[in-house]
């Protein structure tokens, strides 16, 4: 019970300085909040008149449609954030010296995970204001807006390790920087801006089969419609998979660190 | 300024040959200016291709409506760079030494921002190749004239703007500004959809970005209909008013360093 609660505060501790970390700096912040808010923008403008479109599902208005894509663009941006400051902080010798501490290994990358959790349930919030300030409205309301806050959270962790296990793996921030535009690749071939169905192929059959397309539907199923099961255990699934997937390359990485010290 | 750049044109020669120097030694330097304005195009073509069966889109191939967009975008970002690799020189201190030589300032920025025009063909190269492959219409001589007229001297306004601001913050940190600034003008414009289908604000916006009217010289060719003076002149008029306004500025943080 001892060990675990001094791991809590481990993780605690990382975790407030990630946040502080990503707000101080704003080259972390743009990423996650500025980008993908610019994209929504333009995009509800630019696209807007997509709703017209026959095959286009029914929705209040395109700005709802858009809303669950720039949340998990912001969540992905900021799993590659958490990892940049990573590995920036392997580069400057930080690691090295929470790795000669006595606490566990492991709440080093958790602690780092959990700052990317508070930037995701931020960004969560953010976007549901700035969609319910611009007119979007939520139909599931209240439980649609604590599930949409869950998921995006969940995600956050999920996609935080995936940017964690590259910087421990290669413990170099411009690797792991330049993921960035794979990020773009990932949301263009999910449903995240636009229907599956009304995408061009190849993307379009790629996109419904994308993990990140079942998990942008099931944060946006409670926006656009009342809540159904099957898409909220869809995207809770996809979210496990790729957490578990991400968590344990960490795993992996952070003992090979520590067998090979690089 | 011309008589300046006359007399320092040996200058502007080192200085472009300085660039195509870097572009032949170090060509990993030109990916990022290259990836990701094709990913966006690649991307915005797959997810809003059916946008075109709207009425009142005035082209049936989504691929060659927002080639264009992506040409700039290019454009934009190489210009950037310019201005990123202005700040990286003065941080180094390589630009104090420039600064120090009998070479006419306006010459120096000139020889920054012809580079950038020139370096702004690489991306447009290879994004037009990408586009042609993926179905974009091949839009003419005159209208690829006009295409490549206005990346160029989108990557000079680019380089003016970045060299603008390298002069004002003398830090690499400022990229972020630098290439936000002409990727969130060229977004405002009609990058998505004709100026008709665009909705709210960004209608508004559009209309009184002069990188509209940029966009919609660079589109003639790709898009149904002639080549016309009438859709080519405003363009012009929007890039020379763009250079003078950005050139400007540029100026005055040259003579700033140099006080």
């Amino acid at each position: 019970m001892g060990a675990l609660a001094a791991n809590a505060r481990v993780v605690w501790a990382l975790g407030r300085r990630s946040i502080r970390q990503t707000f101080r700096r704003p080259q972390l912040m743009a990423p996650i909040i500025i980008f993908p808010s610019l994209l929504l923008a333009v995009q509800t403008g630019g696209a807007g008149r997509a709703v017209d479109l026959p095959a286009f599902p029914e929705v209040n208005g395109f700005l709802d449609f858009m809303l669950a894509g720039a949340m998990i663009q912001s969540c992905l941006l900021a799993g590659n954030s958490g990892g940049i400051a990573l590995a920036v902080d392997i580069e400057m010798g930080f690691t090295d010296r929470l790795l000669a501490a006595p606490i566990s290994r492991f709440a080093i990358v958790l602690g780092r995970l959990a700052g990317t959790a508070a930037l995701g349930a931020f960004s969560a919030v953010y976007y549901i204001v700035i969609g319910l300030v611009f007119g979007a409205q939520i139909e599931e309301g209240v439980l649609g807006v604590a599930l949409m806050i869950v998921f995006v959270t969940l995600s956050a962790v999920a996609f935080g390790g995936v940017g964690a296990a590259i910087a421990l793996r290669t413990g170099s921030a411009s690797v792991v920087q330049g993921l960035f535009p794979l990020v773009f690749v990932i949301l263009f071939l999910s449903s995240a801006f636009f229907p599956s169905e009304l995408m061009l192929e190849p993307a379009g059959t790629i996109a419904e089969y994308n993990p990140i397309s079942f998990i942008v539907e099931g944060v946006r199923d409670p926006i656009v419609s009342t809540l159904t099961g099957e898409d909220a255990l869809k995207a809770f699934a996809s979210i496990v998979g790729i957490g578990a997937l991400s968590l344990g390359a960490s795993a992996l990485a952070l003992r090979h660190r520590l067998r090979t010290g690089s | 300024m011309a008589a300046a750049i006359a007399t320092g044109w040996p200058t502007v020669s080192a200085l472009v040959r300085r660039s195509a120097n870097e572009l032949i030694r170090v060509p990993g330097a030109a990916i990022p200016g290259v990836l990701a304005p094709t990913i966006f195009f690649l991307g915005l073509t797959s997810v809003f291709g059916n946008l075109t069966e709207l009425r009142g889109f005035e082209s049936d191939s989504y691929q060659s409506f927002v080639i264009p967009v992506s040409l700039l975008q290019g454009a934009g970002f190489t210009g950037a760079a310019t201005g990123v690799n202005l700040a990286r020189d003065i941080e180094q201190g390589w630009f104090d030494r420039l600064l120090a030589s009998p070479a006419p300032r306006p010459a120096i920025l000139a020889g920054l921002v012809f580079s950038a025009s020139i370096r702004a063909l690489v991306p447009a190269t290879i994004l037009l190749i990408v586009a042609i492959a993926i179905g974009a219409e091949w839009p003419g001589l005159v209208g690829l004239g006009l295409a490549v007229f206005a990346v160029m001297a989108t990557g000079t306004v680019a380089a003016l703007y970045g060299c603008s601001l390298a002069l004002r913050f003398r830090t690499q940190a400022a990229a972020p500004l630098m290439q936000a600034g002409m990727f969130i003008l060229v977004l405002m414009t009609t990058s998505y959809a004709p100026l008709e289908l665009l909705q709210g604000w960004l209608h508004t916006v559009a209309e009184i970005n002069p990188v509209t009217q940029v966009l919609e010289l660079a589109r003639q060719g790709f898009v149904p209909g002639d080549v016309t003076w009438g859709d080519t002149w405003p363009g012009l008029l929007a890039l020379a008013g763009l250079v003078v306004f950005m050139g400007f500025f540029a100026l005055r943080g040259m003579r700033r360093m140099s006080d």
